[in-house]
């Protein structure tokens, strides 16, 4: 049992040392998919969290909350209800999204746009009340007030960034559910991961799965990294 | 030489009134120390200078013209009684208030070397600002303010945590401010208003209990509730 493990975890890496064509191809459309994801949802999902935090609104309360209990849809529920919309009965059936790395990086964003405004929400009041007094009476227009904000605030933004791509990156349901596991078109990671381990080939699930640690782990160490200096 | 009026402030935030119909003159360069107990009004008191809140109700003057939060905000520089830094070189601190006013580089470089000089700071311009020690930061947030010269200098509680080295230094630095400047000193500490400040006012609940020459007041109390304070008792 012990010898079938470690054959299994010294094949794993050799899969992955040798450069076998699926790993590679797989680690790649994850990649892709995950980071169009998170290229889809940043541009709209940052500039939320920031209207949410410096924002003065009423039901503030209530839209922070919102987007809280989002943070914990399950992925199944939600590839589900995107199935629903995107299949070819559905309302957005004539866009043809399903079974498509376009539909999965749609169906992430979507997944992942919670995690940036929350997280982002967070980090900008964090900072925002100190800075924005100390800016005010340092003479700083309300303009300027905002610049030092999003200034000092930017390493909280951009790990809430990572936090939503690995989020995509990791997740099954919606690359399940959306991208149907087609080999060599929405065959991901984690999809060839539980494709793999179901039919025996543990050797490529292990590979699999040290690669997307490994990316999710270095991805992180980095932005640690960048933040201290 | 400037002259500070505040008239009929009051500031409430929901239910609870943090002032309540403050009125005082100011007149001239020198210390005036606002003293009481924590939640006296001291903080609210000198927002509202600083143009960070907008008062309930009153208005403060400056060489007896209304002023309004935006304008008060470049006259008047309000110290944190926390230190709170730009994630940046001190240099960068000290000279992000002269930028946003349009001052070219030479001249700031210039000024951030006498500020620093002041502050007993010189070789610390190029160290990371989080990262000096509360004392250090307290003088580095004194010289954010002071290299920007303004008309009225108000301190919050400036030397509340810090140690007596740091303390001094920063007592020592508003005295010879005081020469040429109005500042606003607000603290609990009453042998700091009694060494600093040649005027005293007494907030207590929100409103004035009472005002006048340090020395008198503080010897001499009128109000009972100033006794009170003096011996220990608020």
């Amino acid at each position: 049992m012990v010898e079938d493990f470690v054959g299994d975890v010294l094949n794993a890496l050799r899969l992955i040392l040798q450069g076998d064509p699926t790993v590679l191809s797989t680690t790649a459309r994850s990649l892709g998919v995950s980071g169009l994801a998170t290229l889809l949802a940043a541009p709209w999902a940052v500039p939320v969290a920031w209207v949410i935090a410096l924002g003065n609104f009423r039901g503030k309360k209530i839209v922070k909350a919102f987007f809280n209990t989002l943070l914990g849809i399950p992925t199944v529920v939600l590839g589900l209800i995107l199935y629903l919309l995107f299949s070819k009965s559905g309302p957005l059936g004539l866009l043809q999204l399903l079974y498509t790395p376009l539909g999965m990086a749609i169906g992430q964003s979507i997944l992942i746009a919670p995690i940036m405004i929350s997280f982002g929400t967070s980090s900008i009041e964090a900072t925002s009340s100190e800075v924005r007094d100390l800016a005010k009476t340092l003479g700083a227009s309300d303009l300027q007030v905002s610049l030092v904000v999003a200034r000092e605030a930017i390493g909280g933004i951009i790990l809430s960034i990572v936090a939503a791509f690995n989020r995509a990156f990791s997740e099954l349901g919606i690359a399940m559910m959306i991208g149907g596991n087609i080999a060599n078109v929405t065959r991901v990671l984690t999809t060839t991961i539980a494709l793999e381990t179901a039919k025996g080939d543990v050797a490529l699930s292990i590979a699999l799965g040290i690669v997307l640690l490994t990316i999710v782990f270095c991805l992180n160490l980095v932005v640690n990294l960048l933040r201290r200096t | 030489m400037v002259s500070l009026e505040v008239e009929h402030l009051s500031k409430s935030f929901g239910p609870i009134k943090a002032l309540n119909d403050v009125s005082f003159n100011i007149r001239g360069k020198g210390i005036t120390s606002i003293v009481g107990t924590s939640g006296a009004g001291k903080t609210t008191l000198l927002r509202l200078i600083a143009g960070l809140e907008e008062p309930s109700r009153g208005r403060v003057l400056l060489d007896g013209r209304p002023e309004t939060p935006p304008t008060l905000r470049k006259r008047a520089t309000l110290v944190f009684q926390k230190s709170v830094m730009f994630s940046s070189t001190v240099y960068e601190n000290l000279a992000y208030g002269l930028r946003i006013r349009g001052v070219p580089s030479d001249e700031i470089r210039q000024r951030v070397e006498e500020v620093l000089k002041l502050v007993r700071l010189e070789r610390y311009g190029g160290r990371t600002a989080k990262k000096l020690s509360g004392g250090e930061q307290q003088r580095v947030s004194l010289a954010r303010a002071l290299i920007l010269q303004p008309e009225v200098l108000l301190l919050d509680e400036p030397t509340a945590n810090l140690d007596s080295g740091n303390a001094g230094i920063i007592e020592s630095i508003l005295k010879e401010t005081a020469l040429h400047r109005m500042i606003l000193l607000a603290t609990h500490n009453l042998s700091q208003a009694l060494r600093l400040a040649t005027g005293v006012i007494h907030l207590c609940e929100g409103s004035v209990v009472e005002e006048g020459p340090s020395e008198d007041l503080l010897s001499n109390p009128r109000d009972e509730r100033t006794r009170r304070l003096i011996n220990g008792q608020l």
